[in-house]
């Protein structure tokens, strides 16, 4: 059973005339424990199929399942201690009036766990941030730092699947390494599912097992990374991203 | 806290050791950043002057402000025993102006309370759950808009009755609708940031992102627009009394005082000048401090 299946999956966005299709039948799935790359070029419907996954794109079509269950367009509380997302840019995804501390601490109070300032101390450790930066604001941390907060954010209800939009395209080469070898490490520790979502695909090689590739909205390609590293291509898209990115 | 650590340090620490030290921590740098501000602390003196004067104003007051002492009438700014001289009636005018910071704080604090927080309500569930109820409470404050505020209070008051209480109240329900549209403002520029996407993702209901993610960020901008618009406050508060509406006399109401000496404006003109001052310069402190305020409440201020 796989733990993500996503089914003719179609999302779009307004209606009527002004009705914008992201994503058109999209079809995957993804095995427990496997780490899945999507990829595309800006405005492919790579991040939309994460959004749709998570809720936040409210108008879809198809079938999503999580581990063999169905999800309802109204998500369950259960679902999101399952499923996490990282977002693309951590400038944006921490709120700029709650110190770390507040971050976490409301993420774990929702999600009823009750040693929370253990459980806060032990998140910041995981994700290789010290109990110094507990108390900071996002604005007293840098980019990676951030990013790492958001890591931790995600990681605090123990979710099984996380979706990871694009975790590094904000942040400097030198940081995107650091935060990419963390990733790797927190799946090996803790067995975690990765749908990973990126432009770059030296990162999805170097992170993920297999990939789609995505072309305005349709998926045009699955492939394993091996032959991504061979540039063993079938479609004309493909082998036009592979030499683009030469 | 270590012994060698001094109370400064432990409070300006990099590294608080626990969540309560963190938020005296965090408040002791607001006070810091608040006190480098010259202009917000002559602000702030000014305030707290005037807390003292209306707590200790029977001390204060040479003179009762209701006495009339017809002999001495107008007398001008100086005269032995009146420094700023008396008005029509022959009081003592310092004594009604230190008697009128007590109505001057009391209107003020009613305002303050009523009119923000019933425009944050109004502005932030307007723009977090859009649709319908966003129409109906965006009409409904467009209709407080379409009035001009000084006769829809006129309008309250006459409805409940003439007096103070009933003025403040009136002008608090005139004055919500710009807050409503702020905060209805920013909330459509929050609602769709991905730090309350991320909120939702972990279960989080409307209530909750509307009291502890949106009014933090809302509150900033309408504690600014409160202190810019107290002298307004104080002035519609005042023009109801002009009317009869507001504070009856002989209560010492700054505005009211005004008004009063408006009919002997050419020849003896501080009597309503002097509390003109008064009243300027209360909304300038509250302005200076509303200033100072918002550098200290935008923790991205001053890095």
């Amino acid at each position: 059973m796989s733990m993500l299946e996503v089914d003719g999956l179609n999302v779009w966005f307004g209606k009527h005339q002004q009705r914008v299709d992201a994503v058109k039948n999209a079809t995957f799935a993804v095995a427990r424990g496997e780490s899945f790359g999507l990829v595309g070029e800006s405005g492919s419907g790579k991040s939309t199929i994460l959004r749709a996954i998570t809720g936040l794109a409210p108008d879809w079509s198809g079938t999503l399942s999580i581990e063999g269950q169905t999800i309802s367009k109204r998500r369950p509380k259960s679902f999101y201690k399952q499923v996490q997302m990282v977002f693309q840019d951590p400038y944006a995804s921490l709120h700029p009036r709650h110190s770390v501390d507040q971050v976490l601490g409301e993420t774990l109070h929702l999600h009823g766990f009750q040693d929370i300032d253990n459980r806060v101390v032990k998140l910041l450790d995981d994700v290789g941030l010290g109990q110094k930066f507990r108390f900071r604001y996002p604005h007293q941390l840098s980019g990676g730092q951030r990013q790492r907060v958001a890591i931790a954010r995600a990681l605090a209800p123990e979710p099984e699947l996380l979706l990871l939009d694009e975790p590094t395209s904000a942040l400097d080469v030198s940081v995107q390494a650091e935060i990419l070898n963390l990733l790797t490490d927190l799946r090996a520790a803790r067995g975690l599912t990765y749908l990973m979502v990126s432009h770059d695909l030296s990162v999805v090689g170097h992170m993920c097992d297999r990939l789609a590739v995505m072309k305005s909205g349709e998926i045009v390609e699955i492939m394993s990374v091996a032959a991504l590293r061979k540039m063993d291509a079938r479609h004309p898209y493909t082998q036009q991203l592979f030499e683009a990115s030469l | 806290m270590s012994e060698t650590q001094t109370l400064r340090q432990w409070l300006l620490t990099e590294t608080p050791t626990s969540r309560r030290h963190a938020k005296i921590s965090a408040f002791y740098k607001g006070w810091l950043t608040l006190r480098s501000n010259t202009m917000a602390m002559i602000g702030l003196g000014i305030l707290v002057a005037m807390l003292f004067v209306a707590a200790a104003a029977p001390l204060l007051a040479p003179y009762d402000p209701f006495v009339q002492d017809l002999g001495n009438r107008l007398a001008p700014l100086g005269v032995e025993g009146h420094v700023f001289g008396t008005d029509s009636l022959g009081r003592d005018i310092l004594s009604r102006l230190i008697y009128g910071t007590r109505i001057t704080l009391y209107i003020v604090a009613l305002v303050a309370l009523i009119a923000p927080i019933v425009g944050l309500l109004v502005g932030t569930v307007s723009g977090y759950v859009g649709g319908w109820t966003d129409a109906i409470l965006m009409r409904i404050t467009d209709i407080f808009l379409a009035f001009p505020r000084l006769v829809l209070a006129l309008a309250f008051v006459a409805a409940l009755g003439a007096g103070i209480e009933n003025a403040v109240l009136a002008i608090s329900l005139t004055a919500w609708p710009p807050y409503a549209r702020i905060s209805r403002a920013e909330t459509l520029t929050i609602r769709s940031s991905d730090y309350i996407s991320a909120i939702k993702l972990q279960g989080a209901g409307a209530l909750r992102i509307i009291t502890k993610h949106i009014w933090p960020l809302c509150i900033s901008s309408l504690i600014v627009r409160v202190t810019l618009d107290m002298a307004g406050i104080i002035l519609a508060a005042a023009g109801l009394g002009f009317l009869g509406l507001g504070a009856q006399p002989p209560s010492p109401e700054w505005g009211a005082m005004i008004s009063e000496g408006r009919r002997f404006i050419l020849d003896h003109w501080w009597v309503a000048t002097v509390p003109g001052l008064a009243i300027f310069t209360v909304s300038l402190a509250f302005n200076l401090l509303g200033d100072g305020l918002r550098d200290v409440l935008d923790p991205k201020a001053g890095e």
